[in-house]
């Protein structure tokens, strides 16, 4: 198997290491990295536990090869936190009550940072299409939308401050 | 309404309390079985059958074995060297871990091979050489008893033909003569399709066994991990694994709904493979292992309502299949092969009904797992369900009116059910009502009747369920002899903060939280102060899980019970801290104080502090209390839920407009948490009602058995759920509670094939199954259309 040299920006830190050209991206995060908090729930792009940021994007790591992500910016679940203070996506999800067993949490939360970022003021509607791509087989996705609503007027107020 | 008796800084029963257990889940640190990585880890994967039903000729592992890194491959023939190759379903049948001879349906376990690394494994496991000779498959279960099927179990002794059990309840003559002699009779063959639970965390465990201390540790994803600890120690006890060995850790589990109940086989291969390499060996199923190895439902029922020309309900009769796959691993109690389905009377008073059940073996996976839901109950709500609308539009009731005039009042109460059981409380027609008010029904059934005048469809899908969770009494529950009691230990510090430790286990239910609410009820300690356990087999006390709604029934109870010992004995301390007797003692919740002179008082943390530092002489000491909790009886959550759709004729397109979901389960722990789980639940009620079903082939092949054709419902399908709740507490448990996160998975199915039905009603059809896609409505359109 061959090897390749790759070297990324994990979290905004940066990672070099030698992997197989099959090696998949989630699995280097979660088994190399040891960074567990983005899932695996399954390995046709389908249920979106393993969603991540690559150059800000939202990408399902479970079909992209690692060596495809050389040079690349990523941010995991354990990235948003700034100094120990929640991304306003975490809190909300906690104030709606939007996670039960937390296992699609890490993909959803990143998932509708990129959504927000593209559509900072989305309606339901658009939330709903914006996270179709993640499945929650726990909370029939009113809270979770009601979690992106509420991160959506926090994010829009601090901008406004900052202005 | 619920009035709460602590401050919302206490957080006792009642208070919408945000959940403890989230921060680690939000910052990516929850803990589920695939996180855990051990030093020396080995990884398998397993090779699985191609074919629904075939012999197999050879297993060549040899070039698998040059595989630089993989280290064995497992066979049946290897697990049969030990006794291990077959393992004991809790109903009393046999399933194969690894073949020797014979697969008996697609996907099942063939061999496992084992390697230093997961791709590794993957490697070997393709480069295994397995020879078969397909056989014609059984796949519809109504020819598995046809004369020249062949006889799928020659290895159970005895076995003539592929017949598994028959089962019956109730009064089979008085009910026929009841139908006999009735004015309306409506009959309808009902299916409910197999289903998966679809967790998005799959099933997997990571085994370590350790040579020197001969113990065995499984990181498992397990919702009852005491039983298995059990059952392993039982199957595996003649290797050396006995129970006292073998300590099982849930961690954070992705899910369960039922569907991490089972042993499955894999589970048993890594266990035995790292019992004999003695190094730690981690198996973690792909998605389509996990879809297709398991099921839910897959029950034919043959019901036939009777009733007065008026529409007074008179009599249920219902007949039904239930095709179990190659064997039958229900994941039920031991005396109910067929779990609660004789709660499909419903929450209606008549006099007749009769129940039985024919189980055959077919070449499918084996499974019959309680997919949320307490053991087929929602099997039998459907049934129960269905049929009541089907009166009412024979008779031309309104299906509202006709539940009225029928349903079990609530002075009735305890209601003994014609097929035996204690109905302990509600308020049907209180609950009916209520979701009527909030949806609105005669302002939509004003709007059906213009939209019908225009040529539209549109339906209203009304269903009233009962369901009957929390097993359950010793005297009639068990799980292979063990009884279905749950249990609660609690540990107050001296500090005044306190562990509580449960046989129960989390799956997403929120546990951390609820229990220590309960805790801050029945103490007064803050429910911030209290930690919750689960799920350690050497530390939490023994339990039988959390499925079948039971933590709260049962669970739940034990926590209130122990604390009140708490609290008694605390009333002796407080009396010696006060220097009265302890007839003089008061409680108000978080502290004891003298009768009649309220400023002489002891908070429950002083008093814990005493237990460990000044306790009355001869008392022993410590703050601690234990509770194994039986049940009396079962508790009874209900609701009424009302859905409006709309279809288009053109494209059979379903548009579910509304969905109101009213559901009684007696106190309230948390309200935020409640409404949490009934969302989930609706969800995964419209899964099966519109999209969800394992689809086979004729020759026993699974069609759909990835998540891109399996249709788990995202948020586009799934509508915006409206809820609301009435209150009849319990009479029998200590908190006045029910279980809750079943019903809506219950209740919701009937509601929308209800509805659906409804809109479909004015072109003459009057039944379709589960689940129903536009398709499946396109073309009950064209035949209704040639037919008229």
């Amino acid at each position: 198997m061959a090897k390749h040299k790759v070297t990324m920006t994990i979290n905004g830190k940066s990672v070099t290491a030698e992997v197989d050209s099959r090696l998949l991206l989630v699995h280097f995060i979660r088994e190399n990295l040891d960074m567990t908090g983005t899932h695996i729930g399954c390995d046709t792009s389908s249920c979106g536990a393993c969603t991540i940021l690559i150059d800000g994007k939202s990408v399902k790591s479970c079909t992209y090869l690692t060596v495809r992500a050389d040079g690349a910016d990523i941010t995991t679940i354990e990235g948003i936190a700034v100094e120990g203070t929640n991304h306003p996506l975490q809190k909300a999800f906690h104030d709606q009550h939007g996670l039960h067993c937390g296992f699609c949490t890490p993909g959803m939360i990143m998932r509708s940072i990129d959504l927000l970022k593209t559509n900072p003021n989305p309606t339901e509607k658009e939330i709903r299409w914006g996270i179709s791509g993640n499945l929650c087989r726990c909370t029939g996705y009113n809270n979770i939308v009601k979690s992106v609503q509420q991160a959506a007027a926090e994010m829009a107020k601090e901008k406004e401050a900052s202005v | 309404m619920f009035k709460c008796k602590t401050s919302p800084e206490v957080g006792g029963m009642g208070h919408s309390v945000k959940r403890k257990e989230d921060a680690r889940f939000l910052h990516g640190k929850g803990k589920y079985t695939d996180d855990v990585k051990l030093p020396g880890m080995l990884h398998m994967v397993i090779v699985r059958s191609p074919y629904a039903y075939a012999k197999i000729l050879s297993i060549n592992k040899e070039k698998a074995l040059a595989i630089d890194g993989v280290l064995a491959v497992i066979t049946g023939e290897d697990l049969a060297q030990y006794n291990l190759h077959w393992m004991p379903t809790l109903l009393s049948d046999s399933q194969m871990v690894l073949p020797t001879d014979t697969v008996m349906h697609q996907s099942q376990e063939v061999c496992a091979v084992i390697a230093t690394d997961r791709y590794i494994a993957v490697d070997g496991a393709e480069a295994v050489d397995v020879q078969y000779e397909p056989m014609k498959a059984i796949v519809n279960p109504f020819k598995a008893l046809d004369e020249d099927a062949p006889l799928l179990r020659p290895d159970k002794e005895g076995q003539k033909d592929n017949h598994i059990y028959h089962w019956e309840r109730g009064e089979r003559e008085k009910t026929d003569a009841a139908i006999a002699a009735a004015d309306v009779v409506v009959k309808e063959r009902i299916h409910l399709p197999r289903i998966h639970v679809a967790s998005i965390e799959t099933c997997g465990v990571v085994a370590s066994y350790d040579k020197d201390t001969e113990k065995m540790l499984i990181y498992l994803t397990s919702q009852a991990p005491h039983a298995i600890r059990t059952i392993l120690a039982l199957v595996a006890g003649h290797v050396g694994l006995s129970e006292e060995k073998i300590r099982i850790i849930a961690p954070d589990i992705g899910g369960g709904f039922g569907g991490k109940v089972p042993v499955y086989p894999g589970y048993v291969i890594a266990i035995a493979a790292s019992f004999l390499i003695g190094k730690p060996v981690k198996w973690i199923e792909d998605r389509s292992e996990n879809l297709v190895n398991g099921f839910a439902r897959d029950y034919h029922m043959d019901c036939e309502l009777a009733a007065t020309k008026d529409g007074k309900i008179q009599a249920f009769k219902v007949s039904t299949l239930a095709d179990h796959g190659y064997t039958d691993s229900s994941a039920n109690p031991s005396k109910y092969p067929t779990g609660m389905f004789s709660i499909c009377t419903g929450s209606y008073d008549y006099e007749h009904a009769f129940a039985e059940l024919d189980a055959v073996y077919t070449n499918k996976a084996p499974g019959g797992v309680a997919y949320r839901c307490s053991f087929r109950v929602t099997e039998a709500v459907h049934a129960i369900e269905r049929m009541v609308d089907k009166l009412a539009a024979e008779i031309g009731k309104d299906p509202a009116q006709l539940r009225f005039e029928n349903f079990i009042k609530k002075e009735d109460f305890p209601y003994a059910s014609p097929l035996g059981w204690s109905y302990d409380s509600g308020d049907y027609k209180q609950t009916l009502e209520k979701a009527m008010d909030m949806i609105g029904y005669a302002d939509y059934k004003k709007e059906q009747a213009e939209k019908r005048a225009q040529g539209k469809l549109m339906g209203i899908g009304i269903c009233t369920f009962t369901e009957v969770v929390g097993a359950g009494p010793s005297k009639d529950f068990d799980i292979l002899g063990i009884k279905m009691f749950d249990s609660a230990e609690i540990r107050v510090h001296p500090t005044g903060k306190a562990l509580a430790r449960f046989g129960t286990k989390s799956q997403g239910q929120g546990h951390e939280t609820t229990y220590a609410q309960i805790l801050a009820e029945e103490l007064g300690i803050p429910y911030t102060d209290i930690e919750i356990d689960e799920g350690d087999t050497d530390t939490a006390p023994y339990g039988l899980g959390t499925y079948a709604s039971r933590s709260t029934p049962t669970a739940g109870a034990a926590a209130a019970i122990a604390a009140r010992k708490l609290r008694d004995k605390g009333k002796k301390i407080a009396a010696h801290l006060l220097e009265v007797s302890e007839e003089d003692i008061e409680w108000e919740v978080g502290k004891y104080f003298v009768k009649g002179a309220p400023e002489k008082s002891k908070t429950i943390q002083d008093v814990a502090f005493a237990a460990y530092t000044n306790f009355p002489e001869g008392m022993e000491p410590g703050f601690e209390a234990t509770h194994y909790y039986d049940p009396p009886n079962l508790t009874f959550p209900n609701g009424a839920y009302i859905c409006v759709v709309e279809v288009e004729e053109e494209t059979g397109a379903i548009d579910v407009k509304r969905f109101v979901a009213i559901d009684d389960c007696g106190n309230i722990i948390n309200p935020m948490i409640v409404e949490g789980q009934i969302h989930g639940g609706l969800t995964q009620g419209i899964a099966p009602a519109m999209y969800e079903g394992i689809v086979y082939d004729d020759e026993g092949n699974v069609l759909n058995g990835t998540l891109m054709d399996y249709l788990v419902p995202t948020a586009v399908e799934s509508p915006h759920w409206e809820t609301g709740h009435t209150i009849t507490p319990s009479p029998h448990h200590p908190l006045g509670a029910k279980g809750v996160a079943e019903s809506p998975t219950v209740g919701a199915p009937p509601a929308i094939a209800n509805a659906i039905i409804d809109a479909l009603y004015p072109l003459g059809i009057k039944h379709l199954d589960i689940p129903i896609t536009p398709d499946k409505v396109w073309d009950a359109i064209q035949v209704a259309k040639a037919k008229a």
